[in-house]
């Protein structure tokens, strides 16, 4: 199964655009049947399905203290996800531990879900630490900054992945506004041409900055893949069922040896490109409105609790465990140290070389010279 | 605040530092510091404010991206055939430099473009080439890099390579470079050297507003395809006396912005802000400091600085993007040739440190004001 455009006149990508998409989950929480992809969710027990809320719950709640910290001044800067819960738990549920995510700067779901800690997204974002986790033992690269690199990081690894043997899958995330990149239409071509084992997940949420998707594409970008001879789907990136299912598909395939998949996951940026922009510049409150009453969480919350797999206390719970994560990552936001001046020289190479270690060595007297004055 | 002794920047320690949550207590902190360093910027400060002085009639205290705006929206009224463009232009820009430009210029002029930086340049080559101003934006120099290969081996070589039958001189590449406070890797690189190693291509960084929309406009009308670098810190912190009207400043000229006998420090874009403190703090010991804004990095303007050398006999450069291969070399290198026997010591080098731009670490890697001091000093009493 592919995507291909099943309204040949359809206006894609238009803010709102909720249609052409393959969905397991209406917006009010009632259950659709898909014959292609409801296989690839048919064995998710209770507990798991409990496991995908809680994680989708804690990764809104980490997102929120996030924003907030920026506002009290303890975070430069924050980029929130909020509304992508679904596209980014969905995704990361069906990952294998062995295989290796390339995240961009807002997929905090994805590496919370991974195993990331509260004290690493805070470090990072703080600049205490370079990165705020170990790659060797979440799998997942630092988010990226420079949109839409990854792309190609995540397609070379791939094919590393390929030519050791293994049955690892790299995983790029990236956003609509990416796909316009050089870098990304390239990683395609490369994926394509050495049917590399790398799923390429699109979180179409609709906004780059203040550019609607409209000024990236005409026509929906799940139908680009094709173009370079990978397989697409476009799902609806607010159901979390179907964003398992499709990366089910995704995954069981590069790992099979067939090469490279795309998903196109249409959802919404509730919130702004990160805390230093403002959406009521360049967006309608009707529009965010819209988008509010297809919620990922609301609605797989109103489906769990139809079918008896959530109930209060379940929900209690979460909400609790959700407020113990809000106070970790404010603890550990606050309580943040910064590491001595003399480490901005580290890792600048494999090795220190001469030039560096002079400098390195006049900063230091340099620095130390302000203790004595102050000592005075 | 405890860290507001000599160097605010510098004499912070760790914990103060993360009162700097934002460019504005950043401000708040350098203006508590530098109030006479802030007024460098009015008109009435500058030393050779004789030269190039404009009227004080019909002129407005303006910040820079005001400055820029009315650049452009000049640039759009004077000339039918120029366009704006770039990532989120259309609403104003995330530092609102093209504010009001869509709504009084129209979308089919003044328009965003897909997130595509090597596209926009490739683009804005062949808007340009037939004959149009193409003022083309690029979000933050530190994303410029996926356009490098357009503007080096097109825009650079468009006029050469076809022996003055075609050329790409109505280009112009805006972008907001340079610490910020809080930019980290990839939101305060300061790029120019790349970009001055390109024949054919002209790099243009303002020091304040004044400058900014006299640049950009002479930027803009240049028969040659320009970079234009603007000092984003200073969007809201730097305010001056700016005319309404249009007017240009000449490229490829430097200006002499204090006049000294001691040494000649030479800078652009935000760093001269710093080095007219450390002038200052210099004078106070006794030591008497010629300060130069270069403004065109390429072609530079090598008479202005070596007149300067042969007068004082020491020169300082002081750039933030990293020592090593940064512009700062190139001036030297220049300077020592041309004024070998004049100098009476080494020319010093007051720049970042050869690591990527830090978050946390920033003011540690800055050039910051007493840094320079203390390399004027050594290179007087050497």
């Amino acid at each position: 199964m592919t995507y291909t455009q099943t309204t040949p006149d359809h206006d894609a990508g238009t803010p709102g655009d909720v249609g052409d998409v393959v969905r397991l989950l209406e917006p009010d929480g009632s259950r659709l049947a898909d014959a292609e992809l409801d296989p690839w969710i048919a064995d998710l027990s209770p507990h798991e399905l409990r496991a995908l809320h809680r994680d989708m719950v804690l990764t809104r709640r980490l997102d929120a203290e996030g924003v907030a910290l920026q506002r009290q001044g303890q975070l430069a800067l924050w980029a929130p996800c909020r509304g992508q819960e679904a596209v980014q738990i969905g995704t990361a549920h069906a990952l294998a531990p062995g295989d290796f995510v390339f995240p961009s700067y807002r997929e905090h779901g994805v590496l919370l879900a991974r195993g990331a800690r509260p004290e690493g997204f805070m470090l990072a974002w703080r600049g205490e630490e370079h990165s705020g986790y170990d790659h060797t033992t979440i799998n997942a690269a630092p988010p990226q900054i420079i949109i839409g690199a990854q792309t190609l990081h995540a397609t070379g690894w791939a094919m590393g992945a390929q030519r050791d043997g293994s049955d690892d899958v790299a995983v790029a995330y990236f956003g609509d506004g990416a796909t316009s990149q050089g870098d990304v239409n390239e990683a395609m071509v490369f994926a394509s041409t050495f049917r590399a084992p790398v799923v390429f997940v699109c979180s179409n949420n609709q906004w780059a900055i203040s550019e609607p998707v409209t000024v990236q594409t005409k026509y929906p970008l799940a139908g680009r893949a094709p173009g370079f001879g990978i397989p697409s789907l476009r799902i609806d990136g607010n159901d979390v069922l179907a964003c398992v299912a499709a990366m089910r598909w995704a995954l069981d395939r590069a790992r099979r040896g067939d090469g490279p998949a795309f998903l196109e996951a249409v959802t919404y940026r509730m919130g702004p490109h990160t805390t230093s922009d403002d959406p009521t510049r360049y967006r309608t409150d009707d529009e965010v409105e819209r988008w509010a009453r297809r919620d990922p969480i609301a609605r797989f919350e109103a489906y769990l609790c139809a079918e008896g797999v959530l109930d209060d206390s379940a929900l209690a719970e979460v909400a609790a465990a959700a407020d113990a994560l809000a106070a970790e990552v404010r603890a550990a936001c606050i309580g943040a140290t910064t590491r001595a001046p003399e480490t901005v020289f580290d890792h600048v190479y494999a090795e220190s070389h001469a030039p560096l270690a002079q400098q390195r060595a006049e900063y230091v007297e340099y620095l130390a010279g302000f203790a004595a004055e102050e000592a005075r | 605040m405890a860290m507001i002794s000599k160097d605010p920047v510098q004499a912070c320690t760790a914990t103060t530092l993360r009162q700097f949550d934002s460019s504005k207590k950043m401000a708040m902190a350098l203006r508590k510091f530098g109030k006479d360093g802030i007024s460098i910027w009015r008109r009435g400060f500058s030393s050779s404010a004789g030269l190039e002085s404009s009227s004080t009639r019909d002129a407005t205290p303006v910040n820079l991206f005001t400055a820029i705006n009315q650049a452009l929206h000049i640039a759009l009224d004077t000339d039918p055939r120029s366009y704006v463009f770039g990532e989120d232009v259309s609403f104003g820009g995330v530092f609102r430099c093209t504010t009001g430009l869509a709504e009084q210029f129209g979308r089919q002029r003044v328009f965003n473009t897909p997130l595509c930086e090597q596209g926009i340049a490739g683009f804005a080559i062949g808007l340009a080439a037939m004959g149009n101003r193409a003022i083309a934006e690029i979000q933050f120099a530190d994303y410029i890099f996926p356009a490098f290969d357009q503007l080096v081996n097109e825009a650079a070589k468009f006029r050469y390579r076809s022996g003055n039958e075609f050329n790409c001189g109505g280009l112009t590449i805006r972008s907001p470079y340079g610490a910020v406070g809080h930019g980290g890797h990839y939101h305060s690189q300061s790029p120019e050297a790349f970009f001055c190693h390109v024949p054919g291509l002209k790099v243009v960084i303002p020091r304040s507003p004044y400058q900014a929309k006299g640049l950009l406009l002479a930027s803009i009308r240049d028969p040659n395809p320009v970079v234009f670098f603007e000092p984003k810190w200073l969007y809201r912190l730097a305010v001056e006396e700016v005319p309404d009207a249009d007017y240009m400043l000449p490229l490829s000229q430097a200006e002499v912005v204090r006049e000294g006998k001691d040494i000649t420090l030479v800078g652009w874009g935000a760093q001269l802000s710093i080095l007219e403190q450390a002038c200052e703090d210099a004078e106070k010991e006794g030591i008497s400091c010629e300060l130069i804004d270069l403004r065109t990095l390429i072609p530079w303007d090598k008479e202005t600085v070596e007149a300067s050398v042969s007068k004082t006999g020491r020169l300082l450069v002081s750039h933030e993007a990293p020592v090593t291969g940064g512009f700062g070399a190139e001036i030297s290198a220049s300077i020592i040739e041309r004024c070998f026997l004049r100098l009476e010591a080494p020319v010093a080098r007051v720049c970042g440190l050869d690591t990527p731009f830090p978050l946390v670490y920033e003011p540690f890697y800055m050039p910051t004001k007493n840094k320079i001091l203390d390399a004027i000093k050594s290179t007087v009493n050497y």
